[in-house]
């Protein structure tokens, strides 16, 4: 009798394609990636059915968001190297603070912040890593001194020197915090004839 | 495919002396493995999509001079009022003599959505009625003192969806009104 013989297949696939594949993804996503960055002031933010998304230039960003220990701050964020730079002359100049070059470059490449004027130094001279947990008690908004409105004028200022164009404002409020907050940062915004900005928002479907 | 066709068996009667061919054959599994780890970690990573921003206008602060304010029509307006616990009051024309309300509603599309739909609907027919029919509703928002910016925004979003083009925010209450959406 004659026995059937089974075939033997081989149990290696052609992983060639698949290694192919595999690597085209890895190059887009280095590529496209911007490294999330550890935020000073997390905020949580109300989501909206709004399609449109924020500019990427000449924006500046005003954060409202409760801190660890309750009490709502404001922290301030300005997209662009060069508008930085030229903001914290600008602030320098106003507050009688000198920053020295290195100290320019340094705030050039930072992210939000949310202390006065006179504790800047300090808060660059801190490492990356370090400025998220340095507990930064927030931009003083009182009438008495109100340091972020010297920050929108230095910076619009900046922005319409540099790039001729108007700086571009967003709130980036938590969900939380109180109405009464976002309406004095509003009127701030409004002394300054800035009557339109941006809210910015998460996203969500209609069906809510 | 890359693979070489190898040992030819037998042959070889010349006498050559043939170098022995080695396979090509490259095992990529462990290739493949590091690479769709490293894609995981910057998939994950990234932050591709970036935020969605609102657009919202005010009215300029100080009024001008020679500006005469203008009267509208209260059967075309309707006040929201935002609480404190996500609570909302609404009514429509006047608070003395309302159309309609006021009355305690919810956020999301069975609560604010379908009554400012059906409001909007009314309102149009009404200003179809007298002749006028692109004066649509007007919508006065009135955010509480406890009221969050989560209401705000919400509140606004409605409006986006529902299209209503011509709404104000006026954090000013009149004592009635005050009693409405904060009894101590």
């Amino acid at each position: 009798m004659a026995k059937i013989k089974m075939k033997k297949k081989s149990t290696s696939t052609d992983m060639t394609a698949m290694c192919d594949v595999a690597f085209l993804l890895l190059t887009f996503f280095i590529l496209t990636a911007t490294a999330k960055v550890p935020e000073a002031l997390p905020v949580d933010m109300p989501s909206s059915t709004v399609q449109s998304k924020l500019p990427d230039a000449d924006l500046a960003i005003i954060t409202i968001g409760k801190g660890d220990d309750g009490k709502s701050k404001v922290f301030f964020d300005i997209k662009g190297r060069e508008i930085r730079k030229r903001t914290l002359e600008g602030m320098g100049a106003k507050f009688g603070v000198t920053f020295s070059e290195d100290d320019k470059t340094k705030f050039a490449l930072m992210d939000d912040f949310g202390v006065p004027v006179a504790n800047l130094k300090q808060i660059i001279a801190l490492k990356a890593s370090d400025r998220a947990k340095a507990n930064q008690p927030g931009i003083p908004i009182d009438s008495l001194d109100n340091q972020l409105k010297e920050w929108l004028l230095v910076s619009r200022r900046a922005a319409i020197d540099l790039d001729n164009k108007e700086l571009q404002i967003a709130i980036k409020g938590d969900a939380k915090e109180q109405y009464p907050q976002i309406k004095k940062i509003m009127d701030i915004l409004q002394d300054q004839k800035i009557n339109s900005f941006n809210l910015v928002t998460g996203t969500r479907g209609k069906d809510f | 495919m890359a693979e070489l066709n190898t040992g030819d068996g037998g042959g070889g009667k010349g006498g050559k002396v043939r170098s022995k061919k080695q396979n090509s054959k490259v095992d990529l599994t462990a290739m493949v493995d590091l690479a769709f780890l490293l894609i995981t970690f910057f998939m994950l990573t990234t932050s591709l999509s970036k935020p969605q921003s609102m657009d919202l206008s005010l009215p300029d602060k100080d009024p001008k001079i020679d500006e005469v304010p203008v009267k509208v029509d209260e059967n075309r307006t309707m006040t929201v009022m935002l609480g404190a616990n996500n609570k909302i009051i609404y009514y429509m024309g006047l608070l003395a003599t309302p159309i309609a309300g006021p009355k305690d509603i919810t956020y999301g599309k069975d609560g604010i959505r379908r009554e400012v739909l059906k409001r909007k609907k009314s309102v149009l027919e009404y200003s179809a009625a007298k002749g006028k029919p692109k004066q649509g509703i007007i919508v006065i928002i009135k955010p509480t003192k406890k009221s969050t910016y989560r209401n705000l925004v919400d509140i606004l979003d409605e409006m986006a969806i529902s299209g209503v083009e011509t709404y104000a925010i006026v954090p000013e209450f009149s004592p009635e009104e005050t009693k409405l959406i904060d009894p101590k």
